[in-house]
């Protein structure tokens, strides 16, 4: 089946999830130690979803991802030594330190990019939709988003265009069970949000948001649907945010059984099982390890790396030139 | 030259770039079979289609993100937002995506659309059609606005605004579609940035743009035949804001009206007389004379409603107190 990851893709997307992980511990530890700036939000638990979806796109596809993104970043190929370097302010960040960890961006990777508004990439990436239907181009945008996003009136307005003019765009509900610290069951009238797809006239598909394979599967054959011409789709991904809204949560409101059932079905433990014995747990520590280290030089390296210099903004001087 | 209506010199300049540049695209409600409920776009969907004209659902905070993503991967959208009331929904596309990109993403993108609308009042519209938001937007630092008051400036900053590489906000004004007056053929392009003078005079500088630069000239008049020589400066673009042209005038009459079709507490006007004070006190004889809507909804009944909106009267008692 032409939607089934190949034996290398796997190992490369249990690579992605480790480097994910492995980033988000590292900024819970220095986090801990006063050493961060801002919030962070932490995606520990959900690397499946934002690994799994990504890996079919090409550097010309798009994705608009979220405040949640680090997995959307290293899925879609972002370096991680630059999104730490962004992410600690420092000049050879993606964004020379002008947008930190929430509102990263790579253009040239197609990552269009974090957004700190809540449900603001969904319209973001039915636009890049349009701009690729109108250029004509054989290209796709995604947009991952999560269950409190799809609360706001723009996902609905989204939805309603993106499959009125058959937009190539695939909407990745990314369903963690929170929006902020609200369960969804406080949030939404229904559990499973794909039952919406069908008010669009859309294709809608629930999927372990814990199992990549899974997850790339779904999500695969929604791209090759888009690619098509034949219109967007809406794959839920069902999931659970290990950690809190962001570093600066309190916590107290997830269930600690909860926690457990979902630690024990870690898609990271998920993948390593399934993967064992087509390649071998020899190969698999040697991915872990260097994945790790992947990360660790990433940080030891940024650390090293200068601050930017202030730059005025042109574009936004509120005067033209005197000339 | 040809004698074309406000409306239609809009019409011409969207034409001749949409031919010029096949990234060019126009979406928003009424604008495709209906040709737009000012009739800017009329016959545009027949010459270029359904794929670059697009009639809308009424979605105009999507909308407004979507022009900003299209504009970031390769294509120069035109957005028509029906009533600059309604700008009000696309505010966060406005300050919290398209103005910030360029700049956090360090130069990686540029965002090229123009966003139409329309203001003002004068016309019975009521509260929710009639306002003149200029503010919502010129607060936004990485966000260029303009507002022509002519039909040739219409059509030569339309132009320029769907060339530059920035978002720009076009606001033009429902009173004035009608409008009829030469605007050069093919290629006529107003720079950005730079206001002209509409009428020269000694005595008192009056600026400002759209309607208002009319009400202004209108003001000017009666001026005249009472011995005062108004200059009437139409500032064309509200951001960036032609400093230098201000600064000149000021510096030749001594005396700044400054006027504005929005509301006054925190206005385009304190802006301006700010923005004199803070450039061209040492030329100023007298303090700013502002005119300005009243700072109150925008009443429906006609002469209620003249009460609320500036207009030429307003001016050149605004001008007699400044020469006072």
């Amino acid at each position: 089946m032409k939607n089934a990851p190949s034996t290398d893709e796997c190992v490369e997307m249990y690579r992605k999830m480790i480097v994910v992980r492995s980033l988000e511990e590292k900024l819970g530890e220095l986090h801990k130690a006063g050493k961060t700036r801002g919030p962070i939000h932490r995606c520990d638990g959900q690397e499946a979803v934002g690994v799994g979806a990504t890996a079919m796109l090409t550097a010309t596809d798009y994705v608009a991802s979220t405040h949640r993104g680090h997995a959307h970043y290293i899925g879609k190929g972002l370096e991680p030594y630059k999104i730490v370097a962004e992410i600690f302010g420092r000049e050879t960040g993606y964004c020379e330190g002008r947008a930190g960890h929430m509102l990263m961006g790579c253009a040239a990777k197609g990552m269009i990019g974090g957004n700190g508004i809540v449900g603001a990439g969904i319209p973001a990436a039915t636009g890049m939709a349009l701009s690729i239907q109108i250029q004509k181009r054989n290209d796709v945008a995604m947009c991952l988003f999560g269950d409190g996003a799809a609360q706001t009136g723009i996902c609905h307005e989204s939805m309603n265009i993106a499959s009125l003019w058959k937009l190539p765009v695939v909407f990745v509900l990314e369903h963690n069970q929170y929006g902020l610290t609200v369960h969804h069951t406080g949030q939404s009238s229904v559990a499973d949000l794909s039952v919406r797809a069908a008010g669009y006239g859309m294709p809608g598909a629930i999927v372990d948001g814990n199992d990549a394979v899974a997850v790339y599967r779904a999500v695969g054959a929604a791209v090759e649907r888009a690619r098509r011409g034949e219109g967007p789709s809406l794959v839920e991904a069902k999931t659970y945010r290990m950690v809190g809204f962001s570093t600066s949560d309190m916590g107290g409101y997830q269930k600690d059984s909860d926690i457990a059932a979902w630690r024990a079905r870690d898609p990271i433990r998920i993948a390593f099982a399934a993967l064992k014995d087509m390649v071998g747990e020899a190969r698999l520590a040697a991915v872990d390890q260097a994945a790790k280290a992947e990360v660790d030089a990433a940080f030891e390296k940024a650390f090293r790396d200068p601050f930017p210099a202030f730059a005025p903004d042109p574009a936004s001087a509120p005067y033209t030139e005197v000339s | 030259m040809a004698l074309l209506r406000y409306a239609e010199a809009l019409n011409a300049a969207l034409r001749e770039e949409m031919v010029r540049d096949p990234n060019v695209f126009l979406f928003g409600e009424d604008i495709g079979t209906y040709g737009g409920v000012f009739k800017v776009t009329r016959g545009l969907l027949e010459e270029f289609g359904a794929m670059r004209v697009r009639d809308t659902p009424i979605s105009e905070q999507t909308l407004a993100a979507m022009a900003v993503s299209a504009a970031m991967t390769g294509t120069r959208p035109v957005l028509e937002i029906m009533y600059s009331d309604f700008m009000a929904l696309t505010i966060d596309a406005l300050v919290n995506q398209a103005s910030i990109y360029e700049y956090i993403w360090a130069g990686q993108v540029r965002l090229p659309f123009v966003l139409r609308t329309q203001g003002g009042g004068g016309v019975g519209a009521a509260a929710q059609h009639s306002k003149s938001l200029d503010v919502f937007l010129t607060h936004i630092p990485g966000l260029k606005v303009v507002a022509p008051a002519t039909p040739a400036d219409a059509k030569g900053l339309l132009k320029s605004a769907i060339r530059d590489p920035s978002p720009v906000v076009f606001l033009e004004h429902k009173s004035l579609y009608n409008l009829r007056d030469d605007v050069p053929d093919g290629e006529h392009l107003v720079e950005i940035g730079k206001a002209v003078t509409a009428r020269a005079g000694t005595d008192v500088s009056i600026f400002a743009t759209s309607r208002m630069v009319h009400e202004s000239l209108s003001a000017a008049a009666v001026l005249e035949t009472g011995g005062i020589s108004a200059e009437v400066v139409d500032l064309r673009t509200l951001r960036p804001l032609d400093l230098a042209a201000i600064k000149a005038s000021v510096a030749k009459t001594n005396h700044a009206v400054v006027v504005n079709e929005g509301w006054r507490f925190c206005g385009y006007t304190a802006e301006l007389s700010a923005t004199i004070m803070d450039h061209a006190f040492d030329d100023l004889d007298a303090p700013v004379e502002r005119v300005a809507q009243l700072d109150m909804p925008i009443p429906y009944s006609e002469p209620l409603e003249a009460v609320v909106i500036p207009t030429a009267e307003k001016i050149v008692a605004a001008a007699r107190r400044a020469l006072a």
